[in-house]
């Protein structure tokens, strides 16, 4: 097995997930099984080789500097869970 | 077909030239569609959600619009949408808890482009959750069965929008592929379906999964279907920073010219000794017919199909932790109760909110990110794609076309490749690394294995869906096998 439960409950501690210690097992088995099938692609030699994030290399383009946004906070508000006087609320973090 | 339902398989094509005649109305249409979807669904669970009133009220001002001479081909034809496409005003889970009572404030581009064109929305598609998976089974609303033997799934991630245009539901379906999501689904479920080249549709309002791999595209009955549809979805989107800023094509023109002299590439890898000799057959057979047609075949090869798979579950599961990033609990999606403190929020939420098989990936991807491993996996994996990437190139320096199965097998029995998520990513063995070089795909029926359907699939050059099309049209044109239709529900309709 290529990582320990305490290596995938740190990973998910990362991604801010939760697992439960009786499922932590059977997700780092399966997380295993994984790293074990990428593994193989140490075997490819990339020396040199620029990495590819875009398939075809595109640059992040840029647009005019202008405002082209009008104000949508109450649209964009409206699936939160909860809000109050226009900000999204969130559970007390300074006492 | 049944002799009672004369419009259930009809092509969208065929439905235009109804309207453009008279003959019927788009109000009618909606209605038929409609009906149809609630008599026969609760079993295939295709459809997550209908939209009764806003379909009927779209048809109605199609209906206005083909009177007022201000029409396209598409206007008054009923569609349905992946559950992944942001509806405005209808509901967009991605077929996940995490999303379920999400009412998104906008619609994606490619929503509001088939709108404009006078499409009807009838509803949303089921599919595997936030499109992670090759069955559908990971969907939090249940899953879909394969219209051709429901005892079977229909692929995935569109699997829902594949079942239904099988099932006679809808002409035209729209999904995404980000690894195979449009192609393997059409595969299993006898139809057609088109990934375009990467940056060819807008992403803009599609739930982000793997965004450098993320395409959306048609799902239909015929090619000639696929392209009037890619013709109103495809275009450049100032809003979507990977769109390509290219002219408007017309997909429909020279559609059914000759194929005479084109080469078509045989990968040797996708004919090895591990595919399916029932599916190589089919394929081999398909590749007959278009040499009839006056196509080369070619061998070409492409060395590093099979570390394929290793390089996409790097990459799509890196992309996929950061973009799901963005379900904290706070801004939209799902929130737990009584959380303790901020830290406590995310957690349960997250936890709470996504399936077994999305926390995975999100895991993988941030391990593969993270800090002493970010070079062995996701820069190596990066490096392997480019290397990937320029085989394609290579291929297509001496071919128009590369040729080989879409899907390894036929529709499998659910719970059969659940166990271990291997067994599961090896279905978009044929379809990912087209993705991965952001080329285009495209499935069409190819024949029948026990009953069930096998699709060819066609990769072409980048921004070459013309040829993709022409080469599927051409197809269509010699076969039958894109007319089958399953017998739905013991044929009571």
């Amino acid at each position: 097995m290529s990582v320990s439960s305490t290596d995938v409950a740190q990973v998910a501690a990362l991604a801010r997930l939760k697992i439960d210690d009786h499922a932590l097992d059977d997700v780092t088995q399966r997380f295993s099984r994984i790293l074990d099938l990428v593994a193989e692609l140490q075997q490819v030699d990339t020396a040199g080789v620029t990495p590819m994030s875009n398939p075809h290399d595109q640059i992040q383009r840029l647009r005019a500097d202008v405002v082209t946004e009008t104000d949508q906070r109450d649209q964009l508000q409206a699936p939160a869970p909860a809000v109050a006087e226009g900000y999204f609320l969130v559970p007390r973090v300074i006492d | 077909m049944t002799a009672q339902d004369p419009m259930a398989f009809a092509t969208a094509r065929e439905l235009s030239a109804m309207l453009a005649e008279g003959k019927t109305s788009s109000v009618e249409l909606t209605q038929y569609f409609l009906e149809r979807i609630k008599a026969n669904d609760d079993h295939i669970n295709s459809v997550v959600t209908l939209c009764e009133e806003q379909a009927l009220a779209s048809a109605k001002a199609a209906d206005q619009r083909r009177r007022d001479n201000s029409h396209t081909a598409l206007t008054g034809i009923p569609l349905l949408h992946k559950d992944i496409f942001c509806t405005q005003g209808i509901k967009t889970t991605c077929s996940s808890r995490m999303l379920e009572n999400f009412v998104p404030p906008y619609d994606a581009t490619v929503v509001q482009k088939l709108n404009e064109a006078g499409t009807v929305t009838l509803g949303k598609t089921n599919m595997d959750e936030f499109a992670m998976g090759s069955s559908t089974e990971t969907s939090h609303f249940g899953l879909t069965r394969n219209p051709w033997d429901t005892e079977c799934v229909p692929g995935g991630s569109s699997g829902g929008s594949a079942a239904a245009v099988a099932a006679g539901f809808a002409p035209l379906v729209t999904g995404t592929d980000t690894g195979g999501s449009i192609r393997q689904p059409a595969a299993l479920c006898g139809i057609t379906g088109l990934k375009p080249t990467y940056g060819r549709v807008s992403r803009l309002g599609i739930v982000a999964f793997a965004s450098s791999l993320d395409q959306a595209g048609p799902m239909t009955r015929t090619v000639e279907d696929a392209a009037l549809m890619l013709n109103a979805m495809a275009g450049h989107d100032p809003l979507d920073s990977t769109s390509a800023a290219r002219d408007q094509e017309d997909f429909s023109a020279g559609l059914s010219d000759s194929i005479r002299g084109l080469r078509i590439g045989l990968p040797k890898q996708y004919f090895s000794s591990d595919l399916n000799p029932a599916i190589a057959s089919i394929v081999r057979s398909a590749l007959d017919e278009l040499v009839a047609e006056g196509a080369e075949l070619v061998e070409v090869d492409l060395p590093l199909t099979h570390h394929g798979i290793a390089t996409y579950y790097v990459i799509a599961p890196a992309e996929a932790s950061a973009n799901l990033s963005r379900y904290d609990g706070v801004r939209f999606g799902h929130r737990c109760d009584d959380a303790e403190d901020l830290t406590d929020l995310y957690l349960r939420s997250r936890s709470e909110g996504f399936g077994a098989e999305v926390q995975r990936r999100i895991l993988v991807g941030t391990y593969a990110l993270s800090a002493g491993f970010y070079d062995a996996y996701f820069k190596k994996a990066q490096q392997v794609r480019r290397l990937i990437s320029d085989d394609f190139h290579r291929a297509f320096q001496d071919v128009d076309v590369i040729a080989g199965p879409a899907a390894p097998g036929i529709a499998f029995k659910f719970g059969e490749k659940a166990a271990d998520p291997i067994n599961m990513y090896m279905e978009d063995v044929y379809t990912l690394s087209v993705n991965l070089a952001g080329l285009p795909g495209m499935s069409v029926p190819a024949g029948f294995h026990a009953g069930l359907p096998v699709g060819l699939q066609l990769i072409g050059r980048a921004f070459d869906e013309s040829t993709l099309l022409r080469v599927g049209h051409r197809f269509q044109l010699r076969t039958d096998w894109h007319k089958a239709t399953p017998v739905i529900n013991g044929g009571a309709a």
